[in-house]
């Protein structure tokens, strides 16, 4: 039976007249990788903040290991941050960044410095301590910045869109390091970010956010296969959003559907329309059909036939690919 | 199409003069010489070269019988800065100095910290009017207001009269050195003043410093379990400092060297201003007083060296 590490209960911060986040409820499990995923603005950020202490909610309350730690300031919470920016000092060097919690926590110096190297170490950067963060590229400030939190062994690890400043290559490659070391750890790891294909390949849950709200909580599979909101099909992956009436004619019932552009193929299908814009994509092409009021994406795997623009096509799926959204649209 | 041969068109306007800018623009470097070179010549030849003009004439000495100038290298002059009445000078003004830059960091902190973190928008504004407010007007007005206010029957007498305090700043004044007659011819009354006057100058490279602090830096010191307090010493006064030291190169140099403030408000003893003053004036033995103008610029240059060696910029 796993423990509940952090619970929000009714959970509101506003500022002033802006609902940052709007009576959010929350259960994230000891363990596990959990993603805030949402657009700029939706309130994760927010949130993520309001775990570490850096914030207060309006109301509702906040829980770490059943505790409440509502009024708890973030320098007696036994989570760590990664910041976005690394916020690392500039006036001390890389050992001494690191070796930083143990240091204001009164840790004898033999100690925080064996410390900040096993940290170090265990982020790739042994052999660094003696640098600057300035004499660091991009992805090791980031290394530094995630040693720096994992030396306090949290139970709890806030990472708040750290890979967001490093290039595809190196996004990549540090989704799989911090994937592994979060197993390794076997420490919960929240992770905000607003890219839907990190939220996806990397987490146990996502939480996806919108308006201060969360839309949906889910396993990457339930997310994708089955939204509930119309937000939440369209912001992860581009589903497209069958219109209520469109859904009406060909299921019986009047509700948003989603439906993946990969899973539509050109064929005898109940739906038609015409090709009104086409992307090259690499891997696929994507066109764009206008049919019955709706703009449906389309998405053409390589090798198969792709019509022209002004092109007329009908448009099969297979009966299960449509998925009726339970949920009202907040989006 | 335009004819491969044809030149590419042109802008109207004088043809030697858009030559003109086509070099510049193919030469950056040309440009920038000629944006820099009337400011370097400033420098290098009115600013730097009177300085050295200095420097030179206090190896030089003064005939005591005649009066002249005696135009060969003697370290004689330097010798006498170390007379008594004349080391007591530079001590004076060297711990006057000292003691205005560190009552003024300590004033300004407070002021540049809520400046840098909490003020926003018309608090803002109201911040650099205050601090800089009072610099639009003279600063002999400003000395001169000081002197009324310090004065025996100015209004510090009276508000300590109004307290029933006039016996603190009784006792307060009988102490030797730092009291006096009234707090306007103390030393307490020159040294307020001199942390009145450049206070600004202090304030305002603090808080430039601080202003470049993150909010994210603050957080993640208190993220990984520092108390504000442990906060404050590790984190902000470190990257505060090179600001604090920026700041009191303005005050400690402009202490030293002011000759003003000590003859209007404070006692009969003369600082080094006052002496530079009076030994090319009155006196007309230049070359002591540049060795005693030479003496501040020494003590800048150590100060900064020692600054630079305990760490102070590594933040920068």
């Amino acid at each position: 039976m796993t423990k509940t590490a952090i619970k929000f209960t009714g959970v509101s911060r506003h500022f002033e007249s802006v609902r940052a986040v709007d009576d959010v409820e929350l259960e994230i499990e000891e363990g596990e990788f959990f993603s805030l995923l949402g657009p700029s603005g939706s309130g994760k950020t927010t949130c993520l903040r309001l775990i570490a202490g850096f914030d207060q909610p309006t109301s509702g309350t906040v829980e770490i290991f059943g505790v409440d730690a509502t009024d708890t300031p973030p320098y007696r919470r036994p989570v760590n941050t990664v910041f976005q920016d690394y916020a690392l000092f500039p006036h001390l060097n890389v050992r001494e960044n690191v070796a930083y919690g143990p240091m204001v926590r009164g840790d004898a110096k033999p100690e925080r410095r064996r410390a900040a190297d096993e940290a170090l170490a265990l982020v790739a950067l042994g052999g660094y301590g003696d640098r600057r963060p300035s004499e660091l590229s991009g992805g090791q400030r980031q290394r530094v910045a995630l040693a720096r939190a994992l030396v306090m062994q949290p139970k709890v690890l806030l990472l708040d869109e750290p890979l967001g400043a490093l290039d595809r290559k190196l996004r990549e490659q540090m989704q799989g390091e911090l994937k592994t070391l979060q197993r390794r750890l076997g420490i919960a790891f929240v992770f905000v970010t607003h890219d839907q294909a990190e939220a996806l390949s990397m987490s146990d849950r996502v939480a996806v956010f919108n308006q201060g709200r969360i839309q949906q909580v889910g396993t990457p599979e339930e997310i994708y296969d089955r939204p509930q909101m119309p937000f939440v099909a369209d912001f992860v992956g581009s589903s497209n959003v069958l219109p209520p009436e469109m859904v009406e004619r060909l299921t019986g019932r009047s509700a948003p559907a989603s439906l993946r552009p990969e899973s539509i193929r050109i064929g005898s299908g109940r739906v038609s329309g015409v090709v009104v814009r086409k992307s090259f994509l690499g891997s696929a092409t994507r066109i764009g059909v206008a049919c019955e009021g709706a703009m449906l994406d389309v998405l053409l795997p390589k090798g198969s036939e792709v019509p022209a623009t002004g092109a007329k096509v009908s448009l099969a799926w297979e009966a299960d690919a449509l998925h009726v959204m339970s949920g009202g649209d907040h989006g | 199409m335009v004819d491969a041969g044809a030149p590419l068109p042109r802008s109207a306007g004088s043809v030697t003069f858009s030559r003109f800018s086509d070099i510049l623009w193919r030469r950056p470097s040309l440009l920038l010489l000629m944006l820099i070179m009337p400011p370097m010549l400033w420098l290098g030849i009115v600013y730097l070269g009177s300085l050295f003009a200095l420097l030179a004439q206090s190896f030089f000495s003064i005939d005591e019988f005649t009066g002249l100038v005696q135009r060969e290298f003697t370290l004689k002059t330097y010798a006498e800065l170390f007379r008594a009445s004349n080391f007591d000078i530079l001590l004076r003004t060297i711990v006057m100095a000292g003691t205005v830059t560190v009552a003024a960091a300590i004033v300004a902190f407070p002021i540049a910290y809520f400046a840098a973190r909490y003020a926003r928008g018309r608090w803002k504004a109201v911040f650099y009017l205050g601090v800089m407010l009072p610099l639009w007007s003279s600063y002999l007005v400003r000395v001169y207001s000081w002197k009324l206010i310090l004065a025996k029957e100015g209004i510090l007498n009276w508000v300590f009269e109004t307290l029933r305090l006039t016996w603190l700043l009784e006792a307060y004044l009988s102490i030797p050195g730092i009291g006096g007659n009234s707090l306007s011819v103390s030393w307490t009354g020159t040294f307020l003043v001199f942390l009145y006057v450049w206070l600004p100058f202090m304030i305002l490279p603090v808080q430039a410093a601080l202003e470049r602090v993150p909010p994210s830096m603050l957080e993640a010191s208190g993220d990984l379990g520092a108390r504000p307090g442990q906060t404050l010493r590790h984190v902000i006064l470190p990257l505060a400092l090179p600001g604090i030291i920026a700041g009191s190169i303005f005050t400690f140099s402009l202490t030293m060297g002011d000759y003003i403030i000590p003859q209007i408000v404070g006692t009969s003893a003369r600082m080094i201003g006052q002496a530079v003053y009076q030994f090319q004036g009155t006196a007309g033995n230049i070359p002591l007083a540049a060795a005693f103008a030479v003496v501040p610029v020494v003590v800048m240059g150590i100060y900064l060296a020692l600054a630079k060696r305990a760490g102070a910029f590594d933040a920068l």
